[in-house]
């Protein structure tokens, strides 16, 4: 049941080629409301992007979209080469995202959760690579207690490791801040930086910590 | 380790930690059972009867399990962590189906041994009946799971998943207490028509598992 991309040299070669995400006119509806509108956007691979706006202005929803979690309504998304929504299932496992709620099933622990993912990532002994990231992100001592049990903060420490557990091409981070205090952002800034060509959109609020590092900025709303 | 594999044993783990939805079903069929002695005011239950209230016993308690199936996958990003990965999402529907199997299973090794003590007066007819009740809970297990999906994504799921899924289980109940009426007949089992009934069983089985593992991936799109 399980279904892989793995590129050939040549398609590799002309994918570092093409741009990462690349949008024309993108639209989302919910309803009457609408949420996106005419957006267009283009990002070369290994660019770092910070996207910014004030509350409502479809942030989220953009990440939404480009991780193929949400269908456009309008307009043409590609990202990573995938043409969406059409081609979402090649896009599959190639994208970290980070969302306003973790992915973490609650009555399971860290390490369970970790496992969980790298099983569904048909990852190859995910186990050095697991206790590996608990220990860059300080959460070792809690790996075996139930999410439940955890604070935000620590809730975000772990599933930033689920996000980038399959090495992914490109980075959705909403807020990847939220709930960490400072010496826990220093900690966690190597995890989902940008590098190695890995390509990166983080929505942010402070617009200065967003702007740092990033290529350029896109502000919605 | 398979997605499959991965996702049932997540299932099973949380089940076990938690115990949300095993007892509760335990306790709904045997309070069910005392109500139905006392209802009834009889002692001894056999065919259409004995059938008539096992198993529609044994699918309201399936109920409570099948309401709760893809909670967490609701509130706790399941159905994201599915769609993110690299991985055909009927495996979610095949993974949700088994472990509800396996809840039915543990619930009828409790339950019908209880109803046996309570209204039987001859166990003979349960070891056929258990092949009937096996057809039964994987039918009951594609459909629950299958509708399971559609309630969730709405807001009144406790209404919506007893409504849809009671009339599609019609032809289940029907099999089921058929076969159950001639194997738990006063005098002993009676194998007339448990062929048929079995068949019945297995087509039921056959087209519900199609239906999910062909409308699954659809349901999960937003």
């Amino acid at each position: 049941m399980m279904e892989r991309t793995v590129a050939e040299p040549s398609a590799r070669r002309s994918r570092a080629l093409e741009p990462a995400i690349e949008l024309s006119g993108l639209r989302r509806d919910f309803g009457d409301r609408n949420a996106l509108d005419g957006i267009d956007l283009h990002v070369d691979r290994g660019q770092s992007v910070a996207v910014l706006g004030r509350n409502g202005s479809g942030k989220s929803t953009l990440l939404r979209i480009l991780a193929g979690l949400l269908r456009p309504s309008g307009g043409d998304v590609s990202v990573l080469g995938c043409s969406l929504p059409r081609e979402t299932p090649r896009l599959r496992g190639r994208v970290g995202y980070l969302g306003h709620q973790p992915i973490l099933y609650r009555d399971l622990s860290p390490r369970e959760n970790l496992e969980l993912a790298a099983a569904l990532h048909d990852l190859e002994a995910p186990a050095a690579r697991i206790e590996a990231l608990l220990d860059a992100v300080g959460m070792r001592a809690r790996a075996a207690d139930r999410v439940a049990e955890l604070s935000a903060g620590m809730k975000q420490r772990i599933d930033i490791c689920r996000a980038v557990l399959h090495d992914p091409e490109l980075l959705l981070l909403d807020e990847p801040d939220a709930h960490l205090d400072p010496e826990a952002r220093e900690e966690l800034a190597p995890l989902i930086a940008a590098g190695d060509g890995r390509t990166r959109l983080v929505v942010s609020h402070d617009r200065a910590a967003a702007a740092d590092g990033a290529d350029f900025v896109l502000e919605l709303g | 380790m398979t997605g499959f594999a991965a996702l049932l044993r997540k299932d099973l783990r949380v089940e076990m930690r938690t115990l949300r939805s095993l007892p509760a079903m335990a306790l709904f069929a045997v309070s069910a059972f005392v109500i139905f002695r006392f209802g009834l005011d009889r002692e001894q239950l056999e065919g259409e009867l004995a059938a008539g209230v096992l198993v529609p016993t044994l699918l309201f308690a399936a109920l409570l399990a099948i309401n709760r199936l893809f909670l967490a996958e609701r509130e706790e990003g399941g159905f994201d962590l599915v769609r993110l990965a690299p991985v055909d999402r009927t495996v979610l529907f095949a993974a949700k189906a088994s472990a509800l199997v396996i809840y039915l299973v543990v619930l009828e090794l409790v339950a019908v041994p209880i109803f046996a003590l309570f209204f039987l007066d001859s166990a003979a007819g349960l070891l056929p009946f258990a092949l009937v009740l096996l057809l039964a809970d994987i039918g009951l297990a594609a459909t629950g799971t299958l509708i399971s999906t559609i309630a969730t994504m709405s807001s009144a799921r406790d209404l919506l998943a007893p409504l849809i899924l009671l009339p599609l289980l019609i032809p289940l109940v029907i099999a089921a207490a058929g076969a159950g009426e001639h194997l738990l007949a006063s005098g002993g089992p009676d194998y007339g028509r448990f062929g048929t009934w079995l068949a019945l069983l297995g087509l039921y089985d056959l087209i519900f598992l199609l239906v999910g593992y062909a409308t699954f991936d659809f349901l999960l799109d937003d």
